[in-house]
C-alpha cells in the first residue's frame, strides 16, 4: 500500500519494525521528523569534528620530528578532511545543505568534540591523540557501523578502516618516545596525562544524564550507551598503557573480577561541562581558524562559480552560433 | 655552451639530489601550510594530496644523497633526515621562489603554475640521467607531477577568468614572483660538470618551453605575462630570501631539540 494512504501512527509503525528487524532506513523512506533531526544533530556534529579535529594535528605537521613522521601526520590530517566530506554528504541526503551545517558550526550552534578544545603543545600530543583520541573515535564508530541509518552507517564502515591506521600512527609515535630518551619518555607521560581524561569524556556524559541517549537507542542510531562504549575504551587501554612503560594517569582504577573490567576512577565532569561551555583553551581559537579560512575562501568560491558560469555561457553561445 | 675541464665528482651528484630535494621538501612545506584553511575541503584534500606528493619527492632525493654519502664516507648513520633537519640556512640550496611565503590562495596558484610546469619539463630530461636512482625517481616524480600541472592551469583559468576581484589578484601574484623565475633556468658550474657527465638536466634548455606554456595557460586565463625586468637568483648558492629562515626554525626544532633521538 502506497504511503499517502497510511496515517503517521501506521508510518511509524512500519519505521519501527524496520528498525527491530535490522534494516536499514534509507533516504527515501519515510521517517520521524525526530529522526531526522537526531541524525543531523549527530552526523554534523561528527563531521565538524573532523574538520575542526585536523586543526590541533594539523598544527604539528610542518614541525614533525622526522620527514616519514611528517608523511604520516600529513596522510592523517588529510583523511579527517575526506571523513568531513562523507560525513556531510551523507548528512545531506537527510535535506539540508553543507553551508546551512557549516553556518551552524560557525554560529556555535552545532557542536563539534570537546576534545578539540584541548591545545595540542607537544609531539608527544600528536602521539596521543592519534592513540587515545582516534581510539576513543573508532570504539563509538565501530558500534556505529551498525547504526539504523543506511548512508551513516556505510560511511562508518568505510571511515574505521581509516581509523585504526590513525590510532595505529599514535601508538608508533608514543613507543618510538617511551623506548627513547628520558626526555622523550617524560614527554610521553605527560601527553598521556594530558589526554587521557579528557578522551574519556568523548563518549559523553553517564547514561544517567545523557540527553539524547534513550531515543538514540530506541531508534538504533547509537548501539551501545555512552557509559558501556567508555567501558570497553578503559579496558582496552590498560594493557597498552602498560606495554608502553608509562604510568595509568587514574590511580584509582582497579580490576574488578567479578564483573571481569576495570573500576575507574570519577571523571571530573566539571571540566566536561566548562569545556563544552567555551572555557576550554583553544574553543574560540578552533573556531575563529574556521571561520578566517571560511571568509579568506570566499573570493575562491565566487571566483569559481563566476569560471563556471561564463564557461557554460561560452558553451551556449557557441551551439547557438553553429 | 662552455666546455668544462673538470670531471663531475660523486659530491656533485650528492649535492645535486640534495638541491632538488630542497626544492621538494620547501615547497611542500608551503603547501603543507594550507591545511585547515584551504577555500573548501575538497581543496584542504587536495593541497594536502600535493603536499604529500611533494614530501615524498624530496624523501627519494635526499635519501639517494644520503646513500651516496654513506658510500663515500664508509658510513651507515646519514639519512634522509640529515639533510631535512640538520642543515641550515646558507646550506639549503632551494629555488628562491620555492620559499616565498603561503600567500593567499592566487599567490599559491602563480607559484604553482610556475613551478609544476617547470618540473613537467625537467623530469622528462631527468628521466634519460646516466644516474639510474634520479632517473628512476624521474619516472615517478612525472607522474605525479602531470596531475599538478592539470590542477594549476585549471586553477589559473579559473581565477584568471573568474570575477575582477580574482583577476586582480593572480595578476598581483604572478607580478609579485616573476622576478624569481629566471634562476630556474640558470647552471651553475656543479651542475654544468653533471650535466656534461650526462647526469644532470640543461636547465638553460627547458625556458623556451617553459614560457611558451606558462603564456598560453596565463593568456588563456586572461591575465598578462608580467613584463617587468628585475631578476632575483642565488637560491642555488644558499643565497636566500628572509623567508627560509623561519621555515627551517620551525621545520627542524623539535628535532634539533632532541639530539640523536630516534621518532
Amino acid at each position: 500500500m502506497a504511503e499517502y494512504n497510511k496515517s503517521e501512527a501506521e508510518l511509524e509503525a512500519v519505521f519501527q519494525q524496520k528498525i527491530d528487524s535490522e534494516q536499514k532506513i534509507e533516504p527515501k523512506d519515510w521517517m520521524p521528523e525526530a529522526y531526522r533531526k537526531n541524525l543531523i544533530r549527530q552526523m554534523s556534529q561528527h563531521a565538524h569534528s573532523e574538520i575542526i579535529g585536523m586543526q590541533p594535528e594539523g598544527n604539528w605537521i610542518t614541525r614533525a620530528p622526522s620527514l616519514r613522521r611528517k608523511t604520516v601526520l600529513l596522510s592523517k590530517v588529510q583523511d579527517e578532511g575526506g571523513h568531513g566530506l562523507y560525513l556531510y554528504s551523507a548528512t545531506e541526503t537527510l535535506g539540508i545543505e553543507r553551508s546551512e551545517l557549516i553556518a551552524a558550526l560557525q554560529s556555535g550552534q552545532a557542536k563539534y568534540a570537546s576534545i578539540f578544545n584541548y591545545p595540542a603543545q607537544t609531539w608527544g600530543d600528536m602521539g596521543a591523540i592519534g592513540w587515545l583520541v582516534d581510539g576513543a573515535a573508532i570504539v563509538n564508530q565501530v558500534s556505529l557501523q551498525r547504526t539504523s541509518y543506511g548512508p551513516y552507517s556505510r560511511g562508518m564502515i568505510r571511515i574505521c578502516k581509516e581509523e585504526s591506521f590513525h590510532q595505529r600512527q599514535g601508538y608508533v609515535i608514543m613507543m618510538e618516545l617511551a623506548k627513547g630518551s628520558p626526555a622523550q619518555k617524560q614527554m610521553a607521560q605527560d601527553s598521556l596525562n594530558r589526554f587521557y581524561w579528557p578522551s574519556l569524556m568523548m563518549f559523553g556524559p553517564h547514561d544517567s544524564e545523557s540527553a539524547h541517549s534513550a531515543k538514540s537507542m530506541k531508534w538504533k542510531i547509537k548501539r551501545e550507551t555512552n557509559d558501556d562504549l567508555r567501558q570497553k575504551f578503559i579496558d582496552q587501554t590498560v594493557p597498552q598503557i602498560a606495554y608502553l612503560g608509562l604510568e595509568h594517569p587514574d590511580k584509582d582504577l582497579v580490576w574488578n573480577e567479578e564483573k571481569g573490567q576495570h573500576d575507574s576512577g570519577e571523571i571530573d565532569w566539571e571540566e566536561f561541562y566548562a569545556v563544552i561551555n567555551g572555557n576550554g583553551h583553544s574553543n574560540r581559537q578552533r573556531i575563529q581558524h574556521h571561520v578566517k579560512a571560511h571568509e579568506e575562501g570566499a573570493w575562491v568560491r565566487d571566483a569559481m562559480s563566476a569560471y563556471q558560469q561564463k564557461k557554460l555561457q561560452r558553451k551556449i553561445n557557441a551551439e547557438t552560433a553553429a | 655552451m662552455t666546455s668544462s675541464t673538470k670531471i663531475a665528482s660523486k659530491q656533485d651528484t650528492i649535492d645535486y639530489a640534495a638541491r632538488l630535494g630542497d626544492d621538494a621538501i620547501v615547497i611542500g612545506h608551503r603547501i603543507s601550510e594550507w591545511v585547515s584553511r584551504a577555500p573548501f575541503i575538497e581543496e584542504d584534500v587536495a593541497l594536502g594530496n600535493v603536499a604529500l606528493d611533494f614530501l615524498g619527492h624530496a624523501r627519494m632525493y635526499y635519501t639517494y644523497a644520503a646513500q651516496l654519502s654513506n658510500e663515500q664516507n664508509g658510513t651507515d648513520d646519514i639519512t634522509e633526515d640529515n639533510f631535512a633537519y640538520l642543515r641550515d640556512e646558507r646550506q639549503f640550496q632551494n629555488h628562491l621562489l620555492h620559499e616565498l611565503h603561503k600567500g593567499d590562495f592566487a599567490y599559491t596558484t602563480a607559484r604553482q603554475l610556475l613551478i609544476d610546469v617547470y618540473n613537467k619539463h625537467f623530469l622528462e630530461q631527468l628521466k634519460n640521467s646516466n644516474d639510474e636512482t634520479l632517473a628512476a625517481i624521474a619516472v615517478k616524480a612525472a607522474k605525479e607531477t602531470k596531475y599538478h600541472c592539470r590542477r594549476s592551469k585549471d586553477w589559473t583559468l579559473r581565477l584568471g577568468d573568474g570575477t575582477s576581484e580574482s583577476h586582480e589578484k593572480m595578476q598581483l601574484a604572478l607580478n609579485d614572483i616573476w622576478g624569481y623565475s629566471h634562476e630556474l633556468f640558470e647552471l651553475d658550474e656543479l651542475e654544468q660538470r653533471l650535466v656534461d657527465a650526462g647526469i644532470a638536466v640543461d636547465c638553460t634548455q627547458l625556458k623556451a618551453a617553459w614560457l611558451k606554456e606558462v603564456t598560453a595557460i596565463i593568456e588563456e586565463a586572461t591575465l598578462m605575462v608580467p613584463d617587468q625586468d628585475w631578476v632575483v637568483s642565488g637560491g642555488r648558492q644558499g643565497y636566500h630570501t628572509e623567508h627560509l629562515g623561519h621555515l627551517l626554525t620551525e621545520m627542524q626544532f623539535v628535532h634539533r631539540s632532541f639530539p640523536g633521538a630516534k621518532w
